[in-house]
């Protein structure tokens, strides 16, 4: 069976999928980085609450009897996106702004214990247990149908949510690359990522960008998180940390600093994942993706799209 | 073009560049250069901004590998060594090429003393038994350490910075921070020294004193030294040798008079069409130099 | 936002309170709130028979936005210059949330559950974490307030602060000469002090075993600037070298901590080897993966390491061969017959605590004197500047790997000696929130400083555990103070940094215009 095409193609679905929620994610990292240059390592806890925001919603929708699924999807994606961003504003403002300008270190510790601390107060507020939700979407699309040698059917479908997911990626992301290059808040973000004083200097709001960069990025988190729930159906508080460290790992893949390459790191690593479960072993997948990681760093350093950087002495 | 000084041959020299080519994608930085050095000689390269000068240094000194070239150095023990083949600290571990920076490159968190120190690593690690034996405070590292002490002294009378050896380096005045980096860059005990712009930034008194302490490493040190300079004061009373790049070509080679006359040189700094790109104070201080000869010079 | 303050700052001057500004700005901060407690406070999931369900906590989401809304209004009073009123109705509100969270810890410390109840039911809360959250940014405003009353301004430029910091850091320094050596006579008393009871002391070796691995990871991060997020890893190869050691081969501590160390090493140098060409975040990233690796294949290496079940009975360490067990076997004697002594489980204890002290302090002593070193040198020069270091001659692949392989062997230590302390290892014990915890001692004790790694364990380890009765808050704390440490002093908390020779002697005619205030 593992030899088929079916096979293949089943698991290229899951890898895009997949590659889908470490995208989004990915983008937030790099929106980040280019900008202020720093690991906003908090940022998977942001994925992680747009989770749970996106589950009180479909929970709460059901439970009162609402069922369309368009309507519940729509409210859940206007809810994540309204509140998600907010908790990335606040990251910002409250742990990151006053460092500005200190050692690297001293930032990446504010993230870090950010992180610490988000993962915490949603383990308090509720519970350390795994959430599980009902399937919001059922159904979908048969792409090929075989037969395994026992003599059973083995289906290659695309559901209607891999559909729809797929479909939310790319206009997200087709929206937010026309935000980066044709906008005049594009623009400004690209200002300071060149030279932050500069930027200043010729009028850039640089505090107001940079705010609304982390609320970009924590927007795309929260869909993330949204995707999540409806693909895996269970949350708990610590997703944040696995899915931020593969996104990270994805953005730096593709070339920090690089939208495109973010989008690119995030579908490698999903497939990459998919395929090293599909035809080896499950529990190895996040070594896998590591070790790729290791080795695209050794052989080119600033990842696969971004700008090789010419030692400036 | 038959006026031209006859380039050094290659046998005489400290420093023998052939045929030096680096391309960045499709930029050429610099195209077919060659030039000598000599020993106990300063030897200035200039030219325009953008003509590739730092780049020379930085194939030189191991941060970039040349695109094509052959960059011989004869040192006195070693024999002749090809310095494109080498790793970049090599190049200042084993073949003596120290060099210091555009923008200053010190240990700006450690004190004007250590500085001065590290420097004398690969000599200290030996001493100290590659710290194996120095972690049990042996005599042989404390007697090592103490000698590498009087080196630094030695360099921080030259550069007047004694009083301030225990200062945080990042806390010294511009011109004693690049002082004190050239200072640096001779505990390693060079035979080549390469110093990109020493003078940017420094007042006049300061320039002087530049000058001063450039030909006394190359008087008493007797080591050649290869300067990127700008200030055309500094160029003209100190070197001995010139050499003039532009948009990454050699146009002009020979001593201070030569260059100074020579008319691809000023057609460089002065032609017609470059003019608003070239900065006042040079083209006023070329000018000067070119219309009054050597007592045009204002030494303050 | 800007421009309000920009008004706001006009009215200021003309010494009046720009009413309307001060309400857009705390309205602002209350719709913040708002957005923030919303969902996650305001809707609760619970189990119930058949199914989850969600329940409501709609009044804890109304108190954090009338808390944004008026601590905004204090911070706003504060910062135009009126700290009178922000004491005045401040004060006695935070002398009572004090009280009752002081009552709270108490009676829940003392094990009186009925009596902490009806405390709470007290509260309009319903949660007690919400009256903290309360009581912390209160007592922070007051305590802004009262300084502001006393210093007539409220601000600190940041230069200030932090020339003000280094100074008290560079006297702790000063006077870390006697310190120090009061601190050891201290720490070797300290079994015997009368206060000292097992539950403290275990504290302690927790406390010094961290000391150890900060102290052997600012080798790495504070002389030599690399940025290590899997220290875990090394501290987990050699807690695992030893229980595999002395559970398979029955091999004793003594031999067995060595070749921890070794194996340590050589997993620092194998994995610094390909990627210390890395800079920065690179770096980071990647040895975080390594950790991540290192417990991912633990977990699934079955055969080797048993996996999630992990390894138990990992032999104690002996005293020089006398074994701390209660019956020795027939014919062998152990610690309490050979001396003679009555038989108490605490000798253990008191065993293991003097162990880990020793090796702390060697890798203390260690740290101190190869900074005095070439290499040591050449540690801090590579943070400084790489590029010049490679223009000096020195090797810059060589040096960091010494420093890689040096910091993970004391980590590889540090693990051997949490192995057999435990008796019992798994994967859940190398996650990365231990990496963190370390890399966040040696940061927030400042970079490179023996003395801040003592004071941040102690704050970050010592205390945490001494309150774990509020156990479920202590991540969440833990978190909070990292943050707010960093922001109040990024350097660190004792950072300045002390040359490694000097050309005068201390306090000599040069030394008094020297640093902090030059240019």
């Amino acid at each position: 069976m593992e030899g088929s095409i079916h096979y293949f193609v089943d698991q290229t679905i899951n890898g895009l999928t997949l590659g889908a929620i470490y995208g989004l994610i990915a983008i937030g990292y790099t929106l980040v980085y280019g900008i202020i240059g720093m690991i906003n390592f908090a940022h998977g806890e942001i994925f992680m609450i747009g989770s749970f925001l996106a589950f009180f919603v479909f929970l709460g929708l059901g439970l009162s009897g609402i069922t369309w699924v368009p309507l519940a999807i729509l409210c859940a994606l206007v809810v994540t996106m309204m509140l998600t961003p907010v908790y990335g504003w606040t990251l910002e403002r409250v742990a990151y702004r006053p460092l500005r300008g200190s050692p690297r270190l001293a930032a990446l510790i504010t993230a870090i214990g950010m992180s610490i601390f988000l993962q915490n107060y949603v383990q308090l507020l509720q519970g350390a247990r795994p959430r599980p939700l009902q399937p919001v979407i059922s159904g979908g699309i048969e792409l090929m149908r075989t037969v395994t040698p026992d003599g059973s059917p083995y289906v290659v479908g695309l559901s209607y949510l891999q559909l729809l997911i797929i479909v939310l990626t790319v206009a997200l992301m087709t929206v937010f690359t026309l935000v980066i290059t044709r906008t005049p808040l594009g623009r400004a973000q690209r200002a300071c990522e060149q030279d932050r004083d500069m930027a200043a200097l010729i009028g850039v709001n640089v505090d107001r960008t940079i705010s609304l960069t982390f609320v970009m990025g924590a927007a795309l988190a929260s869909v993330a998180g949204l995707i999540f729930v409806m693909n895996y159906g269970v949350i708990d508080f610590f997703i944040g940390f696995l899915a931020g460290i593969k996104a990270f790992t994805a953005a730096v893949l593709g070339g920090i600093g690089s939208l495109p390459g973010a989008m690119l790191g995030g579908l490698l690593i999903g497939l990459i994942e998919a395929f090293w479960s599909g035809y080896f072993t499950v529990e190895y997948k996040d070594v896998a993706a590591f070790s790729i990681l290791v080795l695209v760093l050794i052989f080119r350093p600033t990842g696969l799209l971004g700008k090789p950087d010419i030692e400036k002495v | 073009m038959s006026a031209q000084a006859a380039p050094l041959a290659a046998e005489q020299a400290l420093l023998s560049v052939e045929h030096l080519t680096m391309r960045f994608g499709g930029l050429v930085a610099i195209d077919d250069v060659s030039f000598a050095a000599r020993d106990r000689e300063i030897t200035a390269i200039i030219g325009p901004n953008g003509a590739g000068k730092t780049t020379v240094f930085n194939c030189l000194t191991g941060f970039y590998k040349p695109t094509v070239g052959r960059l011989g150095l004869s040192h006195p023990q070693k024999g002749v060594m090809l310095l494109e083949q080498m790793e970049g600290f090599r190049i200042a571990q084993q073949a003596g090429v120290a060099r210091t920076f555009q923008n200053i490159r010190l240990f700006a968190k450690m004190t004007v003393l250590e500085n001065l120190i590290v420097a004398q690593h690969n000599h200290l690690m030996r001493a100290s038994g590659y710290t194996v034996l120095g972690l049990f405070g042996l005599g042989v590292y404390r007697h090592a350490e103490k000698d590498a002490v009087d080196k630094a002294r030695y360099w921080l009378d030259r550069i007047h910075l004694t009083d301030k050896a225990d200062w945080d380096a990042g806390n010294l005045p511009y011109g004693d921070q690049r002082r004190l980096e050239i200072a640096r860059a001779m505990c390693i005990d060079p035979i080549l020294l390469c110093l990109d712009e020493p003078a940017a930034g420094l007042n006049p008194r300061e320039s002087h004193e530049l000058n001063e302490l450039l030909q006394f490493i190359r008087d008493e040190h007797k080591i050649g030294v290869l300067l990127i300079e700008h200030d055309m004061s500094v160029v003209m009373e100190i070197s001995d040798h010139i050499i003039v790049l532009d948009y990454g070509r050699k146009i002009s080679d020979g001593d201070p008079d030569f260059v100074r006359n020579d008319p691809n040189v000023i057609r460089a700094y002065l032609g017609e069409e470059e003019e608003e790109e070239l900065p006042p104070e040079v083209a006023q201080d070329l000018s000067s130099r070119t219309d009054g000869g050597p007592e045009g010079r204002d030494d303050s | 936002m800007a421009e309000i303050t920009a008004n706001s700052r006009l009215a200021a001057a003309k010494g009046r309170l720009d009413t309307v500004a001060m309400l857009k700005e705390a309205g602002l901060t209350a719709l913040v709130m708002f957005a923030l407690t919303v969902g996650l406070v305001g809707f609760e999931v619970r189990d119930i028979p058949g199914g989850l369900a969600l329940f409501t906590r709609f009044d804890d989401v109304a108190v954090a936005v009338l808390l944004g809304f008026f601590g905004r209004m204090a911070l706003f009073l504060l910062r135009e210059g009126h700290p009178r009123p922000v004491a005045i109705i401040g004060g006695p509100l935070v002398l009572l949330l004090v009280l009752v969270l002081a009552a709270d810890v108490w009676f829940t410390g003392a094990g009186d559950v009925a009596a902490s109840e009806s405390i709470r039911s007290w509260l309009p809360f319903n949660s007690i974490i919400v009256v903290w959250v309360i009581a912390i940014i209160s007592v922070f405003i007051a305590a802004r307030a009262i300084l502001a009353i006393r210093r007539a301004s409220s601000t600190v430029t940041v230069e200030e602060r932090e020339a003000r910091a280094d100074h008290v850091a560079a006297q702790v320094q000063k006077i870390g000469r006697y310190v120090g050596p009061a601190l050891l006579a201290f720490a070797l008393l300290y079994p015997f002090l009368p206060f000292v009871n097992r539950q403290l002391l275990d504290i302690s070796v927790l406390v010094v075993t961290y000391m150890m691995l900060g102290w052997g990871l600012n080798i790495v991060v504070g002389l030599a600037g690399l940025l290590d997020l899997g220290y875990v890893a090394f501290y987990a190869v050699g807690a695992y070298s030893y229980a595999l050691l002395g559970t398979k081969l029955d091999m004793s501590f003594w031999v067995c901590l060595p070749f921890a160390g070794f194996m340590a090493a050589t997993a620092g140098v194998i994995l610094g080897f390909p990627v210390l060409r890395l800079r920065g975040d690179y770096l980071a990233i990647v040895t975080l993966g390594f950790g991540e690796m290192i417990r991912v294949i633990l977990l699934n290496w079955y055969d080797v390491t048993r996996g999630p079940d992990g390894i138990s009975n990992i032999p104690r360490p002996s005293f020089f061969g006398l074994p701390f067990t209660r019956r020795p076997p027939e014919g062998t004697e152990s610690f309490h017959t050979f001396f003679g002594l009555e038989y108490t489980p605490v000798d253990r204890l008191i065993f293991l605590y003097y162990l880990i002290l020793a090796m702390a302090m060697i890798t203390n002593l260690f740290t101190m004197r190869i900074r005095k070193l070439p290499v040591g040198r050449a540690w801090e020069a590579l943070r400084e500047d790489e590029t010049a270091c490679r223009s000096l001659g020195v090797n810059p692949t060589n040096t960091k790997l010494t420093a890689f392989g040096i910091g993970a062997m004391f980590g590889g230590f540090a693990g051997s000696f949490f192995a057999t302390r435990q008796g019992f290892i798994s994967p859940e014990s190398f996650t990365f929130i231990e990496s963190a915890v370390i890399l966040a001692i040696v940061v927030l004790g400042g970079f490179g400083s023996q003395l801040g790694v003592i004071v941040a364990a102690i704050l970050l380890i010592g205390l945490p555990e001494f309150f774990r009765e509020l156990q479920q808050y202590r991540m969440l704390a833990f978190g909070a103070a990292m943050v707010l440490i960093m922001v109040w002093r990024p350097a660190g908390l004792l950072a300045h940094r002390e040359p490694t020779i000097r050309l005068h002697p201390r306090s000599g005619p040069a030394d008094k215009t020297a640093p902090q205030s030059a240019e």
